[in-house]
């Protein structure tokens, strides 16, 4: 093996100006899959983790028939006290839930005394929704950045309401909301601070106290929304959501069906569309790698072929049996992909390598949002491109290698 | 037993409804050890009956037994590794490959089809460029040789993996004609140092007056010749 790769090495640099530049083209395409691998990556997680963590969490679990209504924020679906004392004890016992916030949302009127709107409102345990949205503090203009600055008779403005009505930090506001059995009360509260947007649901709700929250809709006993849950390890999501699935399917409601539903960020966020979306160019950009390795590997295989007929002719006439001058070939077009692959690799890694020293600034959302990342790549995505290269380069060698082992030797060395 | 033996061969060749005879009911037997031309203008059937003996061709008639063998019923893999073992060609274009130095050209047969270990190739192949004269070129490439050298080169080619036979396909025909006489010369000193049976083809006068059997082909029939040694049949 050593020996025939050593010959094809030998005949790739016969050819030295054909073999650089197809070796470049290929070294090119491993680069930009290497490279966009590393951005779309890191893009994906910096977003999906600014999602997760200031608004939807990694879980969320409701009271079943909630989510099929959730645009209307009914409050007549949500979770009675009893069954959310029982998930919260299954909470506290799942393996791998780091943390869970309660939450009650609900549609108000937003009055400043002058101007009203409406508002979509999260009512929140400020010390637990800080475990279960960890990054909802830093998305709050505020004086403290440690903790979300949310006292019971305050609330959190979202920032385009803020805008629109001209409010600011320590004005008042008036909140009115109609309870499920469609009574109105009101009730004043302090603007405490004012919540930046982020693009999809929940990316624009006003926050207040949960109790405050109760009291507002005049709830004899809390009921709850949803439960956002934080997990441990954001790779085990699934595994802990059918955990938690499992043990929750023994409650059942009084038609006997489960009594609740959970599901994962990927199934509450339009974002999760975007996620796909860039794994599809992912893919396609490796198709079109394949396709340029594929097309250029084949070329320069035939011409090599095509050019070395009479040395073909020679070395079947001497002995070479067919499977060896077929293996001759075959270890080509490997070489020239191997050195190609690990050129492009290294040089996308260290285009990576400046990128993640330098940091990258992506805008996502509104114009506030400017996310800067620092991108990076598993070691699995840079040798997966390395090995499409490989067997790509393989794949292309064989039909030319397959001509040259058929050749007839006495036809071959006939060849001018 | 004698080391080739042709038996009623005929070469027929078919370019569309066409059929060219090139070689026509040919029968010679060579004995080994014997340094033999294949004697004929262009167009004889030299060539033919050199790839017919090379195991490169199949007759389209009559029987072709190289070393005892019916080389016609090999099929291409044991056709290669019967030339591996049994054969050593020189060709008139030299066809050394152009990347490799001389002294990997000539241990290619060793290294690629005989799969010999390194140990046991450097040897060899020191003693055949040593044996030729090109001792002191192994380093250099075919492109930094004169037409002699590379076909001094091929000869070590053909003969270092002891071959009980070597054939040479118009070897001087890119000679001058002092340098052919050399090559010749050269191939003859081989057989008696190797005791390697030669066959080959030439229509040049001053090469084949070294040979010690001719066969005269013309228009792909073995014509009567007056034989230095062994045997010529024309039925």
């Amino acid at each position: 093996m050593i020996k025939i790769t050593q010959l094809a090495i030998k005949n790739l640099l016969r050819y030295k100006r054909r073999s650089l530049l197809t070796g470049l083209l290929i070294a090119v395409g491993v680069v930009s899959v290497v490279v966009f691998v590393g951005l779309s990556d890191s893009f994906k997680r910096a977003v999906v983790g600014q999602i997760t963590d200031s608004v939807f969490s990694h879980l969320q679990v409701h009271r079943k028939g909630y989510m099929a209504s959730i645009d209307n924020l009914p409050l007549d679906r949500m979770m009675q006290p009893a069954a959310y004392r029982k998930l919260e004890s299954i909470l506290k016992e799942t393996p791998g839930v780091q943390g869970f916030s309660p939450r009650i949302k609900f549609g108000a009127m937003l009055s400043d005394y002058a101007q009203t709107t409406n508002i979509r409102l999260n009512g929140i345990d400020p010390a637990k929704e800080d475990i279960a949205a960890p990054l909802l503090k830093t998305r709050i203009k505020s004086n403290e950045t440690d903790r979300i600055p949310l006292k019971k008779g305050q609330m959190l403005l979202p920032e385009v309401l803020s805008i629109g009505m001209g409010l600011k930090t320590g004005d008042t506001v008036v909140l009115v909301a109609n309870n499920k059995d469609g009574s109105v009360n009101g009730m004043t509260f302090e603007v405490a601070g004012i919540v930046e947007s982020l693009m999809g649901p929940g990316g624009r709700d006003g926050y207040l106290h949960i109790e405050d929250a109760a009291a507002l809709l005049r709830m004899e006993q809390m009921e709850i929304s949803e439960a956002a849950i934080r997990v441990t390890d954001f790779d085990r999501i699934e595994e802990i959501e059918a955990a938690l699935r499992n043990a929750l399917e023994p409650i059942v409601n009084q038609q006997g069906k489960p009594a609740f539903e959970v599901h994962t960020w990927s199934q509450l966020s339009p974002f999760y569309n975007v996620v796909r979306m860039i794994d599809l160019m992912t893919l396609g950009i490796k198709v079109i790698l394949i396709a340029v390795v594929l097309i250029s590997v084949l070329n320069v295989m035939m011409m090599s072929v095509y050019e070395r007929v009479r040395e073909i002719g020679t070395l079947a006439a001497m002995g070479t049996s067919p499977g060896r001058i077929m293996g001759l070939f075959v270890a080509e077009g490997f070489s020239l992909g191997l050195a190609s692959s690990i050129a492009g690799a290294a040089l996308g890694l260290l285009v990576l390598l400046v990128l993640n020293m330098t940091g990258v600034d992506v805008a996502f959302g509104t114009r506030n949002q400017i996310f800067s990342i620092s991108p990076r790549i598993a070691p699995w995505d840079v040798v997966s491109a390395c090995v499409i290269v490989l067997l790509v380069s393989v794949l292309a060698s064989l039909q030319p290698a397959a001509k040259a082992a058929k050749l007839e030797p006495v036809e071959a060395l006939r060849h001018v | 037993m004698d080391l080739v033996v042709l038996d009623s061969v005929s070469k027929i060749y078919k370019s569309g409804e066409t059929e060219i005879r090139a070689l026509s009911d040919v029968n010679l037997n060579i004995s080994r050890g014997l340094f033999t031309a294949l004697v004929g203008p262009s167009g004889s059937g030299k060539s033919t009956a050199l790839n017919l003996i090379g195991c490169l061709d199949r007759p389209s008639e009559g029987t072709v037994l190289v070393a005892g063998e019916d080389v016609a019923k090999l099929d291409r893999k044991t056709s290669a590794a019967f030339r591996g073992k049994h054969l050593g060609f020189v060709f008139q274009d030299f066809n050394l490959l152009p990347v490799l130095t001389v002294a990997e050209n000539v241990e290619y047969p060793l290294m690629m089809i005989r799969n010999m270990p390194k140990n046991s190739r450097t040897p060899a192949v020191s003693k055949v460029l040593e044996a030729v004269g090109m001792a002191d070129q192994a380093q250099k490439y075919p492109s930094q040789l004169s037409g002699g050298q590379k076909q001094r080169v091929a000869i070590a080619r053909a003969l270092v993996g002891n071959p009980e036979l070597v054939l040479a396909d118009e070897p001087t025909a890119n000679l001058d004609g002092e340098t052919a006489r050399k090559v010749v010369s050269i191939m003859k000193s081989m057989r008696d140092e190797f005791g390697t049976t030669f066959v080959f083809s030439t229509h040049d006068p001053r090469v084949m007056d070294q040979a010690e059997v001719l066969f005269h082909l013309e228009d792909g029939k073995l014509v009567p010749a007056e034989p230095a040694g062994g045997e010529v049949r024309n039925d």
